[in-house]
């Protein structure tokens, strides 16, 4: 049984959300109800899990149906080649949405349905209720595209000059608003520097900057963290959640989990084209059966408390111990009583690396046995 | 989500309507420019440089004012100017850039030497081209006998005729009537026959109509020029034997001289005139004639020179 | 909807100008200077016809060769860079985008044979020492030139929205090439016959028609030229770079940009 690092997370039951309708605890504030999360087409019931689910009323800042997108590749024969199967998802306003796959699995395709860069086979999609090519709602999102690259022979603040202008900034506002993005995202220095002689993580800033300058309601990231190292990323992590804060929408790609389990409210998995799951991140990495980690400093369990413990783990100065999290306090009482200085208390979780292989892996075993 | 059906619409009306539109402002630019890419062919003082400009695609461009030296015949040919003023030019450019586009040569013999308004009224030139011709093509025997041509023809000079013949013939795989014409011009230069021979070789060694059709009208007036006084001393023979001019043919006809009533090439009958002579019934169709011109004819300024069957 | 063009096409002209492109014009200017030395040399009387041919003539290929090279590379540069992806996504059509980028090259080229005009009438006022009524002309022919500029550009926009640079470079320098022999191809189209005669015509409509643009010539030996072709011209090369710019708008905003 893996032992799971601390997650700042409520506790809730154990839940598979799919199909599964089991009782869960939602901590108040965070939990969404979770639409069109099965992989068939046509389940896009709304109110499917219970009366304790809060109902969402208003519109969504995504809403995608049915959406598909299928390649003909070649130039004599074409065969088709499915980068998206039919997709149905929601994203609500305010929210950090993550978009989990691993590479090919049709995140980017999505991302450029949404920009209307491709156009889909099928389905559709409304972003704050209007239809994606409507000018309005195109002058309130920012897109960071992965591995950007801009016009190298502009300076910063010429290439957000020139952002700005085609996004409808106010001439009168736009040189201070470029001025305060710059600053924001820490290329001050920079503004005056040509872009072909930017670092990678200068142009990753850059990019943000010009997702952001015009003030958009929701942002759209792909893959925001590649290339960067540690520091840029916690920056970029940062910048998220202060967006958030300030009540945008982010939808963002990504294959790496951690950052969308520090960021995100909701994700959703996406693999070989198909939508594997979607959820809120505390309910898909619940706690396993209730299980408690408990962790003092010692060599050895105490006889007396063998029998609560379902697994002991001694490393140098300490020992971990799982527990039933209905033992806890009496291994707590337990342990003071024997004098033991009991350094952490923690939730055993699965992560939500396990959910993702869990959902992912299945499906490329059977692509292993096909090919 | 779709491409935008309005732009769709907007841009493919708009393509059509600018589409419709320059073809016919184009239609109106070639009538105003007419022309005018010919009379260039005025300006370009020296076909050598510019076989060099063209930087080794001149045969191309040879073939490019080859054709627009044939448009430019048809045009004037058609348009009743009469006049040629661009064809030695354009032919000079054309056999500068492609000294080996014989008919070029051949158009130099039959158009370019002519009098006004058959031809150029330039045959000195037209010696020159073809000389070079033969200078750039020694085996081929019939720009020799194009030259022959232009001296018998245009310049009447039957010795010098007689030398190109000569030279034609001793080109091995030569016709063999350039022997034959070489000794024609001795003595019988001026016989009708050996006009007709000459004109029979044009007409049967050339491939390209505008020459051949011009044969055929000279060979229909050769024609002419042989039945008009042979039906005039007929005639005479009449009113010397009867006293009085004969008022029509049916009374030659009757009295025996002729097998039927007489036509000319093109199969209209001729006129006998109250005094002996003899007409053509429309000398418009007949260019080239000598003989059996109507009284105060005016001939057109370009000669109707009729397509061959 | 204006001041977006108006935004993307100073950007073109922007990036035009940092890509060096006007450094064509020193080699222009030495091209000039030599040829106006030389020439100087050479007898009288011609000196003036070999100032305006060489310098017209330079112009008009310079300008064809930059529309080219910079046209092709107008959408497919920006998709193959992916630098397309965030204009896009903001409030800028896809039409607005094809237009923008056509006014952009053609500012480009107008400038350029500005200042390369003013190159030819100094090389014109060395060798003659002084301008002649006539020499009026000349800015007509650099009109034409301008004019076939436009129609140049547009093509190679219009190969830019679909294929890839080589293929567009190929296919927009052969129509200069057979557009500036329209006129013959036309002469050519009326002699033909059948099925033959039918497909040349069209072809010979559908290609530009960049040989009545083209009154170098004409202007070297001091002849005028007629208002009515003036006229004619520039409706004819506004019409047939609108056409090819619907073209391009067409197949742009259909394009999946991959």
């Amino acid at each position: 049984m893996r032992l799971t690092r601390f997650q700042p997370i409520a506790i809730s039951a154990a839940c598979n959300v799919f199909g599964n309708g089991e009782n869960r605890r939602s901590k108040p504030g965070r939990s969404r109800l979770a639409y069109n999360c099965g992989v068939e087409r046509g389940s896009s019931s709304a109110g499917s899990f219970g009366a304790s689910s809060h109902l969402i009323s208003g519109m969504a800042a995504i809403e995608i149906l049915g959406l598909e997108k299928i390649y003909s590749v070649g130039f004599w024969r074409k065969t088709p080649k499915c980068a998206l199967k039919p997709l149905d998802l929601r994203v609500e306003e305010g929210e950090i949405f993550g978009f989990l796959g691993p590479n090919g699995a049709g995140k980017t395709t999505t991302l450029k349905l949404l920009m209307g860069l491709v156009f889909p086979t099928s389905g559709t999609a409304k972003i704050l209720g209007r239809e994606i090519d409507d000018p309005v709602v195109k002058a309130q999102i920012g897109f960071l595209p992965e591995q950007p690259y801009f016009y190298d022979y502009l300076t910063a603040r010429e290439l957000l000059e020139y952002y700005a202008e085609l996004s409808g900034v106010d001439a009168g506002v736009r040189s201070a608003k470029v001025r305060q993005v710059l600053d924001r995202v820490g290329l001050h220095d920079a503004a005056n520097l040509q872009l072909r002689k930017f670092s990678k993580g200068m142009l990753q800033r850059a990019g943000i900057a010009q997702a952001i300058v015009h003030d958009p309601k929701l942002l759209f990231f792909d893959e925001p963290m590649s290339g960067l190292d540690p520091m840029g990323r916690r920056e970029v992590r940062d910048l998220m959640e202060e967006l958030k804060r300030e009540g945008k929408t982010v939808f963002f790609s990504t294959h790496i989990l951690s950052d969308a389990e520090a960021l995100c409210d909701r994700v959703a998995i996406i693999h070989q084209g198909e939508l594997k799951g979607v959820g809120a991140v505390a309910e898909l990495t619940s706690s396993v059966a209730g299980q408690v980690e408990v962790a003092w400093r010692g060599g050895a369990v105490p006889a007396s408390l063998k029998s609560l413990v379902i697994e002991s783990h001694v490393a140098g100065e300490m020992v971990r111990a799982l527990i039933s999290e209905d033992k806890q306090d009496a291994m707590l009482d337990g342990l003071r009583r024997e004098g033991l200085r009991i350094i952490s208390l923690t939730p055993v979780r699965s992560s939500l690396e396990e959910y993702y292989l869990r959902r992912v892996q299945p499906s490329m075993a059977s692509a292993g046995a096909r090919s | 989500m779709k491409p935008s059906s309005r732009i769709t619409v907007i841009a493919s009306g708009m393509l059509v309507v600018c589409l419709a539109a320059s073809v016919v402002t184009l239609r109106k630019i070639d009538t105003i420019r007419k022309g005018a890419t010919l009379e260039e062919v005025l300006y370009i003082t020296s076909p050598k440089v510019l076989k060099r400009l063209s930087l080794g695609y001149n045969g191309l461009l040879a073939d490019i004012y080859w054709t627009r030296a044939v448009q430019y015949f048809g045009r004037n040919f058609h348009d009743e100017t009469g006049k040629y003023t661009l064809l030695a030019p354009l032919l000079e450019i054309t056999t500068a850039l492609d000294p080996q586009l014989i008919v070029a040569y051949e158009y130099g013999a039959n158009f370019l030497a002519p009098a006004v308004p058959g031809g150029a009224g330039m045959p000195e030139q037209a010696i020159e081209l073809t000389e070079y011709g033969i200078r750039n093509n020694p085996d081929n025997w019939r720009l020799y006998y194009d030259l022959g041509f232009i001296y018998y023809q245009d310049l009447k000079d039957y010795k010098k005729a007689a030398e190109a013949f000569e030279r034609g013939s001793e080109v091995p795989g030569a016709h063999p009537w350039l022997k034959l014409l070489a000794a024609l011009m001795a003595e019988h230069a001026g016989d009708i026959q050996t006009s007709r021979l000459l004109w029979t070789a044009t007409y049967e060694n050339s491939a390209d109509k505008n020459i051949r059709a011009n044969a055929a009208a000279h060979l229909r007036a050769l024609q002419v020029d042989q039945d008009v006084p042979a039906l005039e001393e007929l005639a005479s023979k009449y009113h010397e034997r009867t006293g009085h001019w004969p008022g029509s043919f049916r009374e030659l006809a009757e009295a025996g001289m002729i097998p039927g009533m007489p036509v000319d090439p093109l199969g209209k009958p001729y006129k006998l005139m109250a005094d002996g002579r003899v007409v053509v019934g429309d000398p418009d169709d007949l260019p080239f004639i000598q003989k059996g011109i109507p009284e105060g004819y005016k001939p057109p300024p370009k000669p109707k020179v009729l397509p061959i069957e | 909807m204006k001041a977006r063009i108006g935004h993307i096409a100073s950007n073109t002209f922007r990036e035009a100008v940092r890509d060096r492109v006007l450094y064509n014009l020193i080699a222009f200017a030495l091209l000039m200077s030599g040829a106006a030395i030389l020439v100087g040399q050479i007898s009288i009387d011609i000196e003036r016809l070999v100032v305006v041919n060489l310098g017209l003539t330079a112009v008009s290929l310079f300008g064809v060769v930059i529309a080219i090279f910079i046209g092709i590379g107008l959408v497919s540069k920006e998709i193959e860079k992916k630098t397309l992806y965030t204009v896009l996504s903001r409030p800028v059509r896809r039409w607005e985008f094809i237009v923008g980028k056509f006014f952009g090259l053609a500012g480009t080229l107008a400038v350029n044979t500005f200042f390369m005009a003013i190159g030819v009438f100094a090389a014109l006022l060395y060798v003659s020492h002084q301008f002649q009524a006539s020499d009026g002309w000349i800015l007509v022919a650099l009109y034409f030139i301008v004019l076939q500029f436009l129609i140049v550009t547009s093509l190679a926009l219009l190969f830019s929205s679909f294929s890839s640079p080589l293929l567009s470079a190929v296919f927009a320098f052969s129509l200069f090439i057979i557009g500036s022999f329209a006129e013959d191809l036309r002469g050519f189209a009326a002699m033909a016959h059948g099925l033959g005669r039918w497909l040349a015509t069209g072809a010979a409509y559908l290609v530009p028609n960049l040989s009545a643009l083209n009154v170098i010539n004409s202007v070297a030996h001091a002849q005028p030229v007629s208002s009515q072709l003036i006229l004619a011209n520039s409706v004819y090369a506004l019409l047939y770079a609108g056409m090819a710019l619907c073209g391009a708008v067409l197949i742009f905003e259909r394009r999946d940009l991959k």
